[in-house]
This record gives structure tokens, sequence and C-alpha cells, in this order.
């Protein structure tokens, strides 16, 4: 179905890939792993025809798709063959309606009405999108749009679906309705499937095939269990098959349950790990907080205390109000009732300077805080603008991911350096609280265990963490204090560590391999097995 | 195929255009009043109101605004007409060079009047353009465009998407901003928030272009003639705007474009000869297209029958459209010119109550 044949790409001195030599057949399910940067979206454009033709850059080599070389194929000839489905689904659409946006492939190709009519019915069946038909796509939540993105490639019926971080943006329920109806798609009509993930624990489940770049130019591919018994980058579940010696690996918690008895066994004797509890300092309060956009309610009487040197999370549905208890708890959004005081007074009432000396908060889009060219200026301005002495800041973020090259261009840094450059600025005037917004979003597991050090090392300094997050298995390494959210009110607080553990949704593959034992990462575990020998 | 729910989309806005030019030949503010009152009892009884509040709202509040500045410049810099002096305002003399320019000076009843039911024509005709928004939206009219003009069809739509889209961004760099104790105000703070909303709105016009590529924009038939679609579209958009010329001429009377309405039917002709050429080669399809029935058919013609009588009426008894203040006198209403504003209510029988399209809030109500 895909061939490509000895690829080379590059769009300036250094090949993004090299020799890439690989076929995908025919309903296969195609899982493109590698760290930031090692051509995962490129690779994937290809298929499309995108890159090159979108992109510019030297390519050497041929993509074949379905019998047609991508060198002299315009995308727009591929859109019966091939469906793409981009980071940012909503930058993608084109219409307004979410029926309309399905049918717009098709009206493109020239398809038959009334074909066409059953094609828009089966996709809205397909995501579960039925009841959205007559939506506004500005009102839709991430996960529903990742889902109309979806339906409007595959009612044009395409034979590839090609598909870049489809869950990124989605809470854990959604992803995996996602990826099931993915899965049914390849075994019901023989769908192929090509997909890049950075959150390996949730797509490995699903993958008859997995392509590891390793950003260098060269390539592995084959079964997940082995391609990613030599691989650095690994979920939990394979990390853990590691440490106990299993052998072929697991890549299924259902597969790991059946082995782990004997680390079940041993682990019974095991202390059961216990939770740091933090510092008795109360940073930060909210109580009965609301707050609302329009006619809906985002915040229903939230209650949350933050204590210094603890890192909380807060979990829940995209759209259950995570953000905007950040947003109150920053002071850029004003709660309609109740209140949040953070060191004893109400954030939105301070000066924004005084503001940023007590809280930090790091959006969802960290790049949104930078507006420098270069990584020096960015760090210079912030000194001055924080009254900082100079150096401060490129200090700040120096300690967080090494040297930057300074005259680089801030959106030409990776996710992860981008992100540490963000926090650098946030935490140069020492606030005592952090608020991260979505933080692991598109890095890859190096970047994620660095995020996860400076956390830790912000926590041991007495700095209090509030992080809203979908990423369970950052929860898992990292968090004291769990909140859970749903559609503005808080329906769970506690130890993170049993609001985890009994929740299935939010359960990291750990707990769910080791249930009802209570440990939640592969440190957690290997510690206890070295205790107990 | 398709029964016909509604009104189709253009239906609306040819009524709603109907309407206009029966405000433009009037200047009769009771008429005008009326005239009004169908709009937004139409528009209130029959807009579609699952796509959120109805924005006749919003022009309704810039009518009235355009009325209100209309009468204060009148105040200010207007024309001193004569008549009975309401009060009188400090004038500033003018230079000889500015004759024309006054300042100031006496304020007289006619002249507000004249100035009131000048803006209120104006109005009017904003309330009908928001009627036609409230009843079927733009995007809807687009999608209902002939296939030569697809292209251009698709650039607006895309560009009425793209407002809303350029406005949650500003929202959140400013708050960006505000994180980091930026000026969100003032020249420094303009400048740094249109900076990333530029790069914002140019990197996601990049994503949509390459989108639209890879599904299928754009794509052309095999076998064609490239010059035939050209000429095609030349001449759709040539016709089209020979019409917008001759409509205008018409409407604004006399002669501002002699030749007016032979201009209009060449560009009629001009405009069906391109979409003719093109007719063969169209390759898109056309998703669900709302029919155009004997529902439409009806509310279009009640439109522009309100437009005719409106101005057989002029043509009759000019005096029972116009009206002048001078000499100070109640507007007098002639049953012909009350007829053409009660032919407007027509589509409130013909057009059914909107229910969304193969939708289960039908089913819903059926079973409930």
């Amino acid at each position: 179905m895909i061939r490509f044949e000895s690829v080379s790409f590059r769009y300036d001195a250094t090949w993004i890939l090299r020799h890439l030599n690989l076929e995908v057949a025919e309903g296969e399910l195609v899982v493109v792993v590698g760290p930031t940067g090692s051509g995962k979206t490129t690779l994937l454009k290809m298929i499309d025809g995108l890159v090159p033709h979108f992109s510019g850059g030297e390519m050497l080599g041929d993509v074949v798709v379905d019998g047609r070389s991508i060198r002299d194929t315009p995308p727009t000839e591929l859109a019966s063959t091939v469906g793409y489905v981009g980071q940012d689904p909503a930058a993608t659409f084109v219409t307004d309606r979410v029926e309309d946006e399905i049918a717009y492939a098709m009206e493109n190709l020239g398809i038959e009405p009334s074909v066409m009519r059953r094609r828009v019915e089966d996709a809205l069946d397909l995501m579960s999108l039925h009841e959205l038909r007559d939506r506004q796509l500005a009102t839709l939540s991430g996960g529903q749009r990742q889902r109309v993105a979806i339906a409007a490639v595959l009612a044009a019926s395409p034979g590839i679906l090609v598909l870049d971080e489809p869950t990124s943006a989605l809470d854990p329920g959604a992803a995996e309705e996602v990826l099931a109806s993915l899965t049914r798609l390849v075994h019901d009509v023989g769908l192929t499937v090509v997909l890049a993930e950075h959150r390996l624990e949730r797509v490995l489940p699903f993958a008859d095939r997995v392509v590891l770049l390793d950003g260098a130019g060269t390539v592995e591919v084959g079964e997940p269990g082995v391609v990613m018994a030599s691989s650095s980058l690994a979920p939990p579940i394979i990390d853990l098959g590691r440490l106990a010696g299993w052998s072929p690996l697991p890549v299924t918690v259902r597969d790991a349950r059946r082995r782990a008895g004997a680390v079940r066994a041993a682990l019974d004797h095991a202390p059961v790990p216990t939770t740091l509890v933090g510092g008795t300092e109360v940073v930060a309060i909210a109580d009965g907080l609301c707050a609302s956009y329009g006619s809906t309610l985002a915040l229903d009487g939230v209650d949350l205390e933050v204590r210094a040197g603890t890192i909380t999370a807060v979990m829940g549905r995209n759209g259950s109000g995570k953000s905007t208890l950040l947003g109150c708890l920053a002071g850029i959004n004003q709660p309609s009732c109740g209140v949040a005081t953070v060191q004893g007074t109400t954030p939105t009432a301070l000066s924004a300077k005084e503001r940023i000396r007590r809280v930090g908060f790091v959006p969802q889009d960290a790049s949104l805080l930078l507006y420098c060219q270069r990584v020096d200026q960015e760090c210079a301005t912030a000194d001055e603008e924080h009254d900082l002495a100079p150096g401060t800041t490129s200090a700040s973020v120096a300690r967080l991911t090494g040297e930057l090259d300074p005259a680089r261009h801030p959106r030409d840094l990776s996710e992860g350096q981008r992100l540490a450059l963000a926090l650098g600025i946030v935490l140069a005037p020492a606030p005592r609280m952090v608020l991260l917004d979505e933080p692991t979003r598109g890095l890859d597991y190096e970047a994620k265990r660095a995020l996860v050090a400076v956390l830790a090392e912000l926590r041991d300094e007495g700095v209090a963490i509030v992080m809203a997050t979908h990423d369970v298995e950052l929860v898992a390494q990292v968090a004291d204090h769990a909140v859970v959210l749903a559609q503005g009110e808080v329906i769970a607080q506690g130890p993170a560590r049993e609001i985890v553990c009994h929740t299935p949704a939010f359960a990291p593959q750990v707990a769910k391999v080791l249930s009802p034992l209570p440990w939640l990462t592969v440190a957690e575990v290997a510690g206890a097995l070295e205790g107990v020998r | 195929m398709t029964r016909e729910r509604r009104p189709h989309a253009v239906a609306w806005w040819l009524w709603s255009a109907g309407l206009a030019i029966a405000a433009l030949r009037t200047s009769n503010p009771l008429l005008l009043l009326l005239l009004a009152g169908v709009i937004c009892v139409v528009t209130l009884a029959l807009a579609d109101r699952t796509g959120g509040p109805s924005p006749l709202g919003t022009f309704a509040r810039v009518a009235a605004i355009i009325i209100v500045l209309r009468v204060v410049l009148q105040v200010i810099f207007g024309q001193r007409v004569p008549g009975h002096v309401l009060v009188s305002l400090p004038s500033l003399p003018m230079p000889s060079w500015a004759e024309g320019v006054s300042i100031g000076g006496p304020v007289t009843v006619e002249g507000l009047l004249s100035a009131l039911s000048g803006g209120l024509r104006l109005a009017v005709v904003l309330l009908a353009f928001g009627a036609a928004n409230s009843l079927a939206s733009p995007r809807e009219v687009l999608r209902s465009l002939p296939g030569v003009l697809h292209e251009i069809a698709v650039a607006v739509t895309v560009a009425l998407c793209f407002a809303p889209e350029v406005l949650a961004s500003v929202r959140r760099v400013r708050q960006a901003r505000m994180l980091r104790g930026r000026p969100t105000t003032g020249i420094a703070g303009m400048r740094g928030i249109a900076v990333p909303v530029l790069e914002d709105a140019l990197e996601r016009s990049v994503q949509l272009a390459a989108s639209m590529g890879a599904r299928g924009f754009g794509r052309r038939p095999v076998v064609r003639s490239r010059a035939r679609d050209r000429g095609a579209v030349a001449l759709a958009i040539v016709g089209s705007l020979l019409v917008l010329a001759g409509g205008y001429g018409i409407l604004a009377g006399s002669d501002v474009i002699p030749g007016a309405a032979w201009l209009a039917v060449l560009g009629v002709v001009a405009a069906a000869g391109g979409v003719l050429l093109s007719g063969r080669r169209a390759v898109r399809t056309r998703y669900r297209p709302a029919p155009f029935g004997w529902r439409s058919t009806v509310c279009a013609l009640s439109g522009w029958a309100t437009a005719a009588l409106m101005a057989v009426a002029g043509i009759l008894d000019p005096a029972s459209v116009t009206w002048s203040p001078w000499p100070l006198s109640w507007p007098a209403v002639t049953p012909l010119a009350l007829l053409a504003i009660v032919v407007g209510l027509v589509p409130i029988p013909v057009a059914l109550r909107p229910s969304p399209r193969g939708s289960t809030r039908a089913l819903v109500e059926v079973g409930a």
C-alpha cells in the first residue's frame, strides 16, 4: 500500500531522514515513534505528498502510495486515497458546521450526492458524532474536534489514514474512544493506519508494527515488543517488563498482568510506598470558586488548598474546568463567585508585577509567553520587566535545560526546550506557586524525564506546584495530591496514589498491571523489589 | 430528493433585498417604521436559532447608533435650514473658502425631523441586511453560488471563519502578556499583540491551505480546456460587476449611471453565459443542496413585490411615499403603500418554523 524507497530528506544542512526503506501493507496499523525532531511528522506528511509539495526541502528516493509516486502526484490528487489529520485539527477546518466539514472532501472529489449522504451518516456513526451534526465547529471541545477531523477524512473513504498525534490533546477516556474506533476500522474495512504519537502507553497496545526513528536518520521497524526492547523511548509497561526480565516484552496491560504473578507475590511483602507529605504552609486557597463563560458554567463551587512543597495534579475530561481553575488562581480569570487567594491576597487585585512574584503560570501553549526574536533577548527582557539582576533569567533557564543557543529563535527550539525557556522565565522571580497547564503535551519521554526532575527539585525547594494534565503517567511520577474535576465540580480529592488507583480511567499502567497493589511507577517497584531481596 | 423544509437561503436574501429597496424608495417615516416592524416580526418568527444569538440584535443596535449619529451631526454641522428654531447654538464663523461648512447655529425642528427620517431610512436598510443574516447565514448563500464562482465563494467563507479565529488568538496573546506583566493597551501593547497574532494567522493559513489541498480542493477533471475555464470565470465576474453597477444606477435613480437598466440586463446575460459555459466542467458535487421550491419562490417574490408596489405607489402618487418636514405635517399613509408593506409579511404563513435539518429534535418534538 505504502512503500518508502530509500527516502532521504532535509530542509537545511542536516538530513532528517536517511535512506528510509519501509513497506506498509494494507490493513496494518503502524505507529511511528521517535524523539521530537526525529522526522515523524515529515514521514507522515510524505505519505500524503504534503512534504515536499507544501513544505519545500530536498528529497531523495521516492514514496509510492497505492501505485502512484508522490513525486508526480500532488496532495489534491491523493485526496481519495490518503486522509491526513494534522496535529491541530482546529487549524484545518474549512467550513463552520460539523456536517458540512465532513462532506467537504467528498464535494471536492465529486462524489454522487446520494452516496455522499450515506457516507456522512456512516462517518457520523463511526465517530459517534450524530448528536453534534448541527453544531458550530467553534463550539466543540478538543476531543470532539479531533473526532470531527477524523470523520471528515474518513468520509471520503480513503484506503490510508495518516494521523499526527491524534490523542495528545485528549483526556484518557476520549483517547481510548478514538483509538478504539480506529482499530475497528482497521479490522472491519481493512483501513491502513499510520500514526505518530508521543504517549506510547496509549497507542502501543493497538499497533501491529512500530517504526522507530532515532533522530540520527536510522530506522528500526518491527513488532512492538521486539523494537521496544532496545528503545530508550518506552512506556512504563515495557520498562516494567525489562525490570522483571519478561521476554518477549508485553505491550498490553492484559499480557503483562498474566505474567506479573511473581512480581505481585514479591511485592506483597514489601512495605507500601508512602507519599511524601509536603509543608504545612498554605500558599493558595480556592473557596467556593465559580466561573462562567457566557451562559456555560466552567467552575461550580470548587474548594482547594495548595500547600508549599507539594505537587497537585488537576485531572478531568476535556472541558471540565481545569484551565479555568488555573486561570483563577493565576489571576487572569475573574471568578464569578467565591474567592481565590494566593498568600493571603486576591491575585486579580494585584498589579501584574506583584502577581508575577507570587504566582507563575505556564499556559498550554508555552510559546505564547515568548515574543522576542532570540533566546538571549527573551531572557534579557524578562530580567528587565521583573526588575531582576541581569542574568537571573538565563541562569534560571540554564538550570532547567542546560545552555540554550542564545541566538536561536524561540520558535525554532524543540517543544521541550521551549517549555523549559518559558518555565525558566516564569521561575526567575522565584514565585511561591507555579501553575502548569498541560505541560507534557508534545514532549517526548526524554523531555518528560527532564521535566519530572525539575518539578521534584522545585517541590523540595518549597514551591507549590499545581498542574492540569491528562497525562496519568506524569501524575503517577510526581504528584502528591490529585483533584478530579467533572463539569466544574470537584468529584474526588486526596493523595494522588489513592485517587489514581481507585479511578480506572486515570490509573497509570504499572498500577493497572499490579492492581490491587498501590505501586504507581517502575522506579517504585524497582526500589521495593530491591528491598525484598 | 430532499423536501423543502424552509425557504432557501438565497430566497431570504432576495426577500431582504426587496425590503431594503422598498425602504430606499420612500422617505415617509411612518412607512419606514412599518417596514422596520415587518422586518423584525418576520425575523423573530422565522430565524433559525440553532447557531446562537441572532445577529439582528447587533444590527438593530448599529442602526440605532446611525440614527443618533445622523441627528447629532445635523445639530452640529448640518445645513442651516429654515423653520421653527428650537434652540440656537453658538456658531463658529467659517472663512469664505469653507462656506459650505457650518458649525453650530440655530437648530430647527424641521432640520431635526429631516435628519431623523434620513437616518431612519439608512437604519431600515441596515436592519434588512441584519434580517438576511439572521434568517440565513451568508455561508449558506455562498454554498449555493454557481460552480463557476466556487473559488471566490471558498475564499469568502474562509475569511468569514477567520475573523472569530483572530479574535480568539488576540484573547490568548493578551492573556499571555498579562502573565508576564506586559502592557496590553497603548501603542506598545498593540504592537506586542499584533506581531504574535499575525504570526499565528500566517501559520494557520499555511496549515489551512495544506488541509484544503489534502482534501481535494482545486481538483480538476483530467481533460479540460483551461482557456475556457478562465473565460467562464471572467465572464461571470464581469457580469456580476455589471449587475452591481446597473443595480446601483437603478436604485440611485436619475442619471448617476447612464443606461443603468441596460447595463444590468447585459450583466445578467454575461453572468448566465459564464455559468452555462462552465456548466459541464463541474467536478464538484454538493452535499444536501437545499431545494429552491415554491416556498422559496413565494418568499423571494414577496420581498420584491413590496419593492415593486412601493415603486408603483411612488409613480402614481409621489406624495404618498415621500415626505418632507416643510411645511410641518403628519405623514400620510395611502392604502397602496400600506399594501406594499403588508405583502412583506407573506413569508410568515408560507415558511415553516425552522427545524434543524435531518434533526433528532424534530423527532423528539413529534414523539413528545
